[in-house]
């Protein structure tokens, strides 16, 4: 099995998070970063499928040049080698315009399986493996929070979330395939894992090397754009009491002044 | 006046309450045109609702084909009515199936997309939460038609009668689009309380509560206020509660008007999914717990004696 997983380098979780007050794009700078926590799960399943069947595991990113870090954590994981692709003709790409550009350089890769999470928790858009799916042609297993993979027979099922319960969905390989945090308890790198890590093959390609046409890429050419963004009125903590022994019926009281009941 | 496409959100034919809401918001900016997708016989369920709201007109594709593959189908007709019909805009419900078919849309049309706007005023300019809600964005769509993707409980439904035109569309789905084949549906959640994305009153459960037969406690409370009942990610990794109803960053965003967070602590990660809840209430017995620092009325004591008192007084008041 060829497989290809996608992670992305966000800004912490924790971090305060804030737009560039030039452009309006997601500020990487002034925070740390970290790998897109839900990436953790889409580096683990597919090291479990190639654990599984055999085969090799290739990360691929679009990021600034410091997202080689969250590389070499996929790296240490167990991903056996990298594809970064680094332009500062990227920066301020929307996701229709980072998945042509990630369409381009996975197609090149010939997987058998893309694996995405479902999102990034920076813009939380939840839409890339959509967008990979319909960029490469290959069938949509999104939202998968079980993946059963055939490689004799060429097939692979997931259990994909609905609203009340789950379908199950089936498609022939390649396919693009979109983990939910559900799915697995994702490993720790070892010692050993991130020493390796050092050696494993790393391409950095810029979007000529990939073959992006400049005029595509990039703030000038995003097909949206942010004309405004300020901070929200700060939610204001309320008003908080102890309980003693009247704690529901204070509640109620209050639902009840704010005419909620 | 330009037509406004509105993606039908439906369960087999019953539409959802967000296809009111979007049909209401799509009224300001055009001429409301909905598109219904399904299984053959489902439109039949929807007809009357979709007329209620103010269609001008509806599209309709009854087939196999949209309902029994994921996401590409329905994508291929929404692409082919923005080129029949030039519409100003297409909206489609903060949805996990139907973002992904807005993506695809957006895609194949070559235009510009906005996820989980709250507002899109006249000239298209849509207001957007992001980063769980502590930053407001104004932004707009600079390329194609603009695909904007709404979240639930953002306009209030409004009726206003009428009877859409309803124009058969002729398509034959393409084969690539019908690679990922649904075979096979699970229900597992226990329903009959609204949904969780669409209610105005949600009463979630976290670790707090200790063991799954507790969440009885959370039921009763969200049956006297007819709500829907949430999860955080604890009570629904321990298997306390289905994972459909965990609320958060990985789990649903809700924006009711009422959120009673019972047991939860309020963790970074669960409060990019509610945050933006018109009132929070929160019952937590350590007065340290995070979710206190954003609750606009926190009790501070033991769940299992202040939920019952809650339920009861509510039950009272009722008469
Ligand atoms: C990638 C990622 C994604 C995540 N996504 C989500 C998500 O979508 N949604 C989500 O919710 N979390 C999510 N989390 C997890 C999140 O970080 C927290 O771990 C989780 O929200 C904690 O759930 P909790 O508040 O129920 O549990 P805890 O943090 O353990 O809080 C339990 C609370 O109950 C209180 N309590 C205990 N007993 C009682 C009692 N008898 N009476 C009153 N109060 C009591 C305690 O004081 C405590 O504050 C995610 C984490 C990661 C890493
Ligand atoms: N710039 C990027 N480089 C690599 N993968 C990405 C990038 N942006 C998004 N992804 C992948 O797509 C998933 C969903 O992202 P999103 O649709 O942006 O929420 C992420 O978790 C990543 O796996």
């Amino acid at each position: 099995m060829n497989i290809v997983v996608t992670v992305k380098q966000v800004p912490d979780t924790w971090a305060e998070k804030k737009l560039d007050a030039a452009d309006k794009t997601v500020d990487r700078v002034s925070v740390d970063n970290v790998m897109n926590e839900m990436d953790e799960y889409g580096v683990e399943e597919a090291l479990k499928i190639k654990e599984a069947h055999g085969g090799e595991v290739t990360v691929v990113t679009m990021g600034p040049a410091k997202a080689v870090e969250t590389i070499r954590k996929a790296l240490s994981m167990g991903a056996d080698k990298a594809v970064h692709l680094t332009d500062d003709a990227l920066h301020g790409s929307d996701a229709l315009q980072t998945s042509a550009a990630l369409a381009k350089v996975i197609a090149s890769l010939s997987p058998d399986l893309v694996i995405t999470a479902s999102e990034a928790s920076d813009a939380r858009g939840g839409v890339m493996g959509a967008l990979l799916a319909e960029r490469l042609g290959l069938p949509q297993l999104t939202q998968a929070r079980k993946v059963t993979v055939d490689p004799g027979a060429g097939k692979v099922a997931i259990e994909r979330l609905a609203d009340n319960g789950y379908s199950l969905v089936e498609a022939s390989l390649p396919a693009v395939v979109g983990v939910v945090e559900k799915i697995n308890q994702p490993r720790y790198p070892s010692f050993k894992g991130i020493m390796a890590a050092k050696k494993k093959p790393l391409t950095t390609l810029s979007a000529g090397d990939a073959g992006l046409d400049a005029g595509s890429v990039g703030l000038a050419a995003a097909a949206s754009t942010v004309l405004d963004a300020n901070p929200a009125p700060p939610r204001q903590s309320g008003t908080i009491v102890k309980d003693e022994g009247d704690g529901g019926t204070k509640i109620a009281g209050f639902l009840a002044a704010q005419k909620l009941i | 006046m330009a037509e406004v496409l509105v993606l039908v959100e439906h369960a087999d034919g019953e539409p959802k309450k967000v296809t009111g809401e979007l049909l209401t918001l799509a009224r300001e900016l055009g001429e409301p045109a909905a598109v219904f997708t399904g299984a053959p016989g489902t439109y039949a369920k929807a007809k009357a609702y979709l007329a209620e709201y103010g269609a001008a007109k509806v599209y309709v594709v009854e087939s196999d084909d949209v309902a029994e593959y994921v996401g590409a189908p329905i994508a291929e007709v929404l692409a082919k009515l923005v080129g029949d019909a030039a519409p100003t805009a297409v909206l489609v419900a903060a949805t996990a199936d139907s973002r992904e078919i807005a993506a695809r849309t957006a895609a194949k049309t070559d235009s510009g997309l906005i996820w989980d706007a709250v507002a899109v005023t006249g000239d298209l300019v849509a207001t957007q939460g992001v980063f769980g809600g502590s930053t407001i964005v104004q932004s707009k769509v600079t390329k194609g038609t603009p695909v904007i993707v709404v979240r639930p409980n953002s306009t209030a439904p409004v009726a206003a009668p009428g009877s859409p035109a309803e124009v058969t569309v002729d398509i034959a789905i393409s084969d690539v689009a019908k690679s990922a084949k649904i075979v096979d549906r699970v229900a597992e959640a226990k329903s009959g309380r609204p949904d969780l994305t669409e209610a105005q009153v949600v009463v979630s459960g976290g670790r707090g509560l200790g063991a799954a037969e507790h969440f009885a406690l959370v039921e009763k409370l969200a049956d006297t206020l007819g709500a829907a009942v949430g999860a955080s990610r604890a009570a629904t990794d321990a298997g306390w509660y289905p994972h459909q109803n965990q609320v958060g960053q990985t789990g649903k965003t809700v924006s009711p008007q009422l959120y009673i967070a019972v047991g939860i602590s309020g963790a970074i990660q669960h409060r990019a999914g509610m945050q933006t809840s018109k009132t929070i209430v929160a019952i937590n017995k350590d007065p340290e717990a995070p979710i206190f620092e954003f609750a606009d009325y926190g009790l501070v004591g033991d769940l299992f004696n202040v939920v019952p008192q809650l339920t009861d007084e509510i039950e009272k008041r009722k008469g």
